[in-house]
């Protein structure tokens, strides 16, 4: 009925519908992308980016949080320090080692995609499953609710969430952010919950006596972790972009010694563009690289799980 | 016909309802609510005692529901803190310019994307089609905003372009509409066409990068989809020349579901557009949203927020609307 909700429904329920393949079918897919390029591009991208994140305060050469030459920057007069020894990115607006600032930006940047893919997952997956699972009216009201949401746009919906909290931080950031995502697994969950309805080895467990919250958290829910994990990687990739943008519009965590890259380059992007124009380019290269390797894992892997695609 | 528009009036109303009330709660459930919201780091709780007493917040909770839908169903939705004008005053006045920034980028992606991904498709695997792949996956991953400066920083000298606003400061423009090239046109001032044109470029093919991308790659699986199908084979066989089967069956049945997709984007550019209207200074609503938030304008903030819904469910509506013309399938279901 609503043409342009129905074409966001589409690839969502697409992907729900491949939930209960089982543990073969799983191996399968991972065979399939295993000899696809792009999987291993995404796959080796990922892996890197979260290598990065979790080694970097080891890699990083410098202090990230101390202003060591602050007295050498001066931004009335438009100096910001570039390039020189021991400092091979230059310094930030505060005289802090760049590179280390940078590299310590993974860890935050892949904390708040994290953090606000798994609030997106779980709130979606307890109104899905319980919409699913239930069924009847129950189901009606809740949809109801995630259509509401769902129809909505992204970014507008992150930016109304984020503008309706008088003080922004950090969580301000990643609730904005993840109550974006949580339409979609909602439906993404449900969808997976009616698919394995009827499936046999929900009908087995049922016939054996199961009690049904024991099917639902044990033989179905673990079924649906293909598509939701599809998802996710996917949400990784624009709860980074999302977070960078709302940063840009000054609805991003104020406290300056925080290193995130969204922040980073909304800061950068707003002040310094005519100053030193690199302090917005590295962390708008590393957002691109790390969205780009979530997205190519995400789309491959939700081929990879396709029907259509199975010999 | 008439009677589907009628029923589909009738389905935004329940959207509509929980849409309000969501703001309606949301605002409530802020920390000091909106007063302490408004006054920010000047409250004390005398003052928001004072102020809730003033905004007749301290009155039953459905009484202040039915008040804040009174008046926003009159069109009240207070004044503006940073220019002192009716928020809906600044809506009507700001409202062309998005429009006119989202038709040229739609304009854009269209123009490009569809015979874009008909290539890509058409020579699947060859050059354009990687190219476009690459393209429209990097597309999706580059900040909005962040092009934005780029194109602003790198491109707007060296092609002669304006970088900020609307028209050029000083140009005698004749204001009707409000649309700057309509008006250019209705009163035959050329110049003040060519100018807005001008200013229109870069933020149209900024706001343009990622409904260009993903018109490129629906425009592309549909195509491919569609010359899988029988009745190409059957076009085939019965040697209907390439050039036929190309423009009658292929391309025409594969633009339906391009066709969704385009309106889905009106969404994406709503969002687009604060971004890129604030990187250039291009006064529409997405400047008037992102001055309000910079300036913590709380009353603009909210009535921005709900109509950019109400925009939104309108324009849902329309798209719903206009394919029961095209598609009389739609009426029934």
């Amino acid at each position: 009925m609503n043409t342009l909700l129905n074409k966001k429904k589409e690839p969502i329920d697409k992907l729900a519908a491949t939930a209960g393949g089982g543990r073969s079918l799983a191996a399968e897919a991972i065979r399939r992308m295993a000899r696809s390029p792009v999987a291993i591009i995404g796959a080796v991208i990922t892996a890197l980016f979260v290598l990065l994140a979790i080694f970097a305060p080891l890699l990083a050469p410098k202090d990230p949080f101390d202003r060591a030459l602050q007295d050498q920057v001066q931004l009335g007069r438009g100096i910001i320090p570039g390039s020189m020894p021991g400092y091979p990115l230059g310094v930030d607006d505060f005289g802090r080692d760049f590179l280390s600032r940078l590299l310590v930006g993974a860890q935050q940047t892949l904390l708040v995609g994290v953090v606000a893919t798994l609030i997106g997952v779980s709130v979606g997956m307890i109104i899905g499953v319980l919409a699913g699972a239930f069924g009847g009216w129950v189901d009606t009201v809740l949809m109801r609710f995630v259509d509401v949401l769902l129809s909505v746009p992204s970014l507008l919906l992150a930016i109304s969430v984020a503008a309706l909290f008088a003080k922004p931080n950090q969580w301000t950031v990643i609730i904005a952010v993840s109550i974006v995502s949580v339409p979609i697994f909602a439906r993404l969950l449900r969808g997976a919950m009616l698919a394995q309805r009827d499936a046999d080895h929900v009908l087995a467990a049922t016939s054996l006596g199961v009690k049904r919250h024991t099917v639902v958290l044990r033989h179905m829910l673990p079924n649906s972790l293909g598509p939701v994990i599809v998802q996710a990687t996917l949400t990784l990739a624009t709860s980074i972009i999302e977070a960078a943008a709302l940063s840009f519009l000054g609805l991003g965590d104020p406290d300056p010694s925080r290193a995130e890259w969204g922040l980073m380059l909304g800061k950068a992007a707003r002040q310094f563009l005519d100053i030193r124009p690199e302090l917005a380019y590295y962390p708008a290269i590393a957002i691109i690289i790390v969205a780009l390797g979530f997205t190519l894992l995400g789309e491959s892997m939700r081929e990879a799980l396709d029907p259509k695609n199975r010999r | 016909m008439l009677r589907f528009i009628v029923r589909r009036l009738l389905q935004a109303i329940p959207t509509l309802l929980i849409l309000s009330i969501l703001v309606f709660a949301w605002l409530r459930a802020l920390p000091g609510g909106p007063a302490g919201a408004m006054l920010g780091d000047k409250a004390t709780p005398e003052k928001i005692a004072n102020l809730n007493h003033i905004l007749g917040l301290d009155q039953p909770i459905y009484l202040q529901y039915i008040k804040f839908l009174g008046r926003v169903l009159t069109g009240d939705f207070g004044n503006s803190l940073v220019s002192t004008q009716p928020v809906v005053q600044e809506v009507l006045d700001f409202l062309p310019a998005t429009i006119e920034l989202s038709f040229a980028a739609l304009f854009i992606a269209v123009g490009l994307g569809i015979p874009l991904g008909y290539l890509a498709a058409r020579f699947r695997g060859g050059i354009i089609d990687n190219l476009t792949i690459v393209v429209t996956l990097v597309g999706v991953a580059v900040p909005v905003f962040f092009l934005g400066y780029l194109l602003q920083n790198n491109l707007a000298e060296p092609l002669g372009l304006p970088s900020q606003g609307r028209l050029t400061t000083g140009l005698d423009a004749t204001d009707i509409t409000g649309f700057a090239i309509l008006d250019g046109i209705l009163t035959q001032e050329w110049d003040a066409v060519w100018d807005a044109i001008r200013h229109l470029i870069l933020p149209a093919i900024t706001l343009a990068t990622i409904p260009l991308a993903v018109i490129t790659r629906i425009t592309r699986a549909s195509v491919l989809d569609v010359m899988n199908e029988d009745f190409i084979r059957t076009a085939q066989s019965k040697g209907l020349a390439e050039q036929t089967i190309r423009g009658r069956h292929v391309l025409r049945n594969a633009l339906l579901p391009v066709a969704t997709t385009i309106g889905l984007q009106t969404g994406l550019l709503l969002g687009g557009a604060v971004l890129t209207e604030r990187v250039f200074t291009f006064r529409g609503l997405g400047f008037l949203l992102a001055e309000g938030i910079e300036r913590k304008d709380y009353p603009r903030r909210q009535a921005l927020i709900l109509l950019g819904a109400l925009v939104y469910v309108l324009v849902n509506m329309l798209v719903d609307v206009s394919y029961g013309l095209i598609d009389p399938r739609v009426r029934v279901r």
